[in-house]
């Protein structure tokens, strides 16, 4: 991490929602910074507290429901006691969020240029056809043909790629400094999602917004981050730049991610590997570390929660949350350096 | 969209033809006995019915049957032969009463229920939306002839508050129209904002949980703009369309009731009155007309629903 002030700077995090199957604590201490232009990628399975982490920094999870504690501070603003009417002038401004299922994120009732001009004028207060123009412009820079055409459709008339580039577009429209992207290409097919991906890069080298990618895809995130986060049951698990979490893994969590993508040039395993059992119900988690129930190297310790903390000599940003020794770690895992898909060791799960 | 009216409009058309051929079976010749009887209403001369017989081509085939039926309800010339006005005249004099009773209740629910569903639902759980409920059902379950016999009794006839029943044309005095109909718009009003306040609750609550509207909320945008713009325009869709019907249903019958307790001598009341007195033209002539309404604003809210809502009118 920079010695510059970072633009978002998130500390010990906690959201929990009352509910009727009890207190779910869907946020568990999650502590990250943000610099400026970098791309953090948050990486977790479903329910693993990532897209509640991101919306909460837009003030999108509060509810009469919701519990909030920690902070989060942007350019000297903190953003999870702002009042309403202050989080109103930081969203889609200062931070824009891409959400996960273009089909239904948009009005379908409203033209999809009046909804970006909505913005535009909400933040800028510009004159119609300035807003307008804008909006074309961006809409051209997403990549939609025929953008002057475009702007007067509605969303059932664009392709799910398409309604994707538009949100894209919306979430520019401002110029914000951090962009949060919830899962971007989930709902979207692979050769879609290349292309949203490869925008997402070149519009942030062409603004130099941050960006956080929310995802549950390694394989997504290798092309794209600069740093890597990943969740597990509301908790960072394990936190380093792209090279650590893919050459050097910590967390036993972060290993079985890692193996468990599949790849076409390998021999086809007998089954697709898999980390055995199921993530635990937010409501009800196991004591100290939360990985404990599904990982093959727990032992005694175990049942105290590890701290997040740098565990590597001479790598301060590289941190994890697993009380094994390094040199344990480097002896039991089975992945392979640099590598995702199980490694070499062919028939090492057996 | 200009096609799709077209479209619209001549299906229109069809569903007209269809209704009064229908109107015409079940008036003329599906009862088993002499149309030209029932026609010429009780206490008729034998010269009468022969004459009917003749005037309405009861002796010739169906179709001529159908086109001479036809011919007299839209010439205008046809005539009650128990109460020897016609039809027509009275069909027109009862129609501005009508409209001006349908018009001012269904914008007065509209309006109200658009206040009370919206507010509900921002209340949602909290005691305002579970009174409110309440007061939503017990107005549903108020039946207009009961209500609107209380409110003609204590308000009208008995404090005086509003003028016991009757109707004053709005060319003549606006203030005093108004002032005659607001009991019976209040009493046809009460049951639809009932209804209508707790389908748009039920609406806001769904579209509330839309992607699109936590959209709304990430651009920035202020509570009212979001509610306005991204929430209740997306929950009228189904209203509106409800709207249409009942309006249409409440012109073509619904308001013979209310018409009736508050003597407003409106078309309904006029359909009500010959039925009563077995005069068949005028009943065929209103179910006629009163058809062709509720076919007719069954067109006009698709034409709205298109407009309201665009994945409709491009398809």
């Amino acid at each position: 991490m920079s010695d510059a002030q970072p633009l978002l700077s998130v500390d010990d995090l906690r959201v929990s929602f009352a509910t009727e199957e009890g207190v779910v604590q869907a946020v568990d201490g999650v502590t990250f910074d943000l610099a400026a232009g970098e791309v953090l990628a948050v990486v977790g399975e479903s329910g693993s507290g990532k897209s509640v982490t991101a919306m909460t920094l837009m003030g999108l999870t509060r509810s009469p429901n919701a519990k909030f504690e920690g902070t989060a501070h942007y350019k000297g603003t903190e953003l999870i006691q702002a009042s309403e009417d202050h989080l109103r002038r930081v969203r889609g401004a200062e931070i824009a969020m891409i959400f996960q299922d273009p089909m239904t994120s948009l009005n379908p009732v409203q033209r999809v240029g009046s909804q970006i001009v909505e913005q535009i004028q909400e933040h800028e207060g510009i004159p119609d056809q300035q807003a307008r123009e804008r909006t074309v412009e961006l809409l051209e820079r997403v990549g939609i043909p025929r953008a002057r055409e475009r702007v007067d459709n509605y969303p059932f008339e664009f392709s799910g790629g398409m309604r994707q580039r538009v949100m894209i577009a919306l979430a520019l429209s401002c110029n914000p400094s951090v962009l949060i992207a919830d899962e971007p290409t989930t709902a979207l097919d692979v050769t879609i999602q290349a292309q949203i991906l490869q925008r997402i890069r070149e519009l942030r080298e062409e603004t130099g917004a941050a960006v956080i990618l929310v995802t549950h895809d390694l394989g997504v995130v290798a092309d794209i981050a600069d740093r890597i986060a990943v969740m597990y049951a509301g908790r960072i698990v394990e936190q380093g730049t792209l090279d650590q979490i893919f050459y050097d893994p910590q967390h036993p969590y972060t290993w079985g991610l890692l193996g468990s993508i599949t790849r076409v040039d390998r021999p086809r395993p007998e089954r697709l590997p898999a980390i055995a059992g199921l993530p635990p119900s937010l409501a009800d988690r196991p004591d100290g570390c939360h990985f404990r129930p599904r990982c093959p190297h727990e032992f005694a310790e175990c049942s105290k929660v590890p701290p997040l903390e740098a565990r590597l000599d001479g790598q301060a940003d590289h941190l994890d949350r697993c009380w094994l020794s390094v040199e344990e770690k480097r002896s039991k895992r089975e992945v392979l350096p640099g590598e995702i898909g199980l490694g070499a060791k062919e028939g090492a799960r057996a | 969209m200009g096609r799709f009216v077209v479209r619209r409009l001549i299906q229109m058309v069809l569903v007209m033809f269809a209704v009064s051929v229908i109107t015409f079976l079940i008036f003329n010749v599906i009862p088993n006995s002499d149309p030209a009887v029932r026609m010429a209403g009780r206490q008729a001369s034998q010269s009468t019915i022969t004459e009917i017989r003749r005037e309405w081509n009861f002796d010739d085939p169906i179709y001529i049957q159908y086109v001479t039926t036809m011919k007299m309800v839209f010439s205008g010339d046809l005539q009650s032969y128990f109460t020897q006005l016609p039809v027509g005249e009275e069909i027109r004099k009862g129609l501005p009463r009508t409209l001006s009773l349908a018009i001012g209740a269904a914008l007065l629910w509209m309006f109200v229920a658009i206040c009370l569903g919206l507010y509900s639902a921002m209340k949602a759980g909290k005691f305002a939306d579970r009174f409110l409920t309440i007061v939503a059902l017990v107005g549903i379950s108020m039946p207009v002839f009961w209500i609107g016999a209380l409110m003609n009794h204590y308000l009208g006839f008995k404090l005086g508050w509003f003028p016991n029943g009757g109707y004053v044309e709005l060319t003549e005095d606006p203030i005093d129209w108004a002032y005659h109909l607001i009991l019976p718009w209040t009493a046809l009003a009460i049951l639809f904002i009932g209804f209508y306040s707790r389908v748009l609750r039920s609406n806001v609550l769904d579209t509330i949980n839309e992607d699109y509207v936590r959209t709304a909320r990430a651009k920035g945008l202020g509570e009212r703009q979001i509610m306005v713009r991204h929430v209740l325009r997306n929950s009228m869709i189904p209203i509106v369309t409800l709207w249409g019907l009942d309006f249409g249903a409440v012109v073509g019958g619904g308001a013979i009731l209310t018409e009736t307790v508050f003597d407003l001598q409106g078309v309904g009341q006029y359909a009500a009155e010959a039925v009563g007195q077995l005069d068949v033209p005028p009943v065929l002539a209103t179910t006629m007309f009163l058809a062709f309404f509720v076919v007719l604003m069954n067109a006009i809210v698709d034409i709205l629903y298109a407009y309201l809502d665009p994945r409709i009118r491009l398809q």
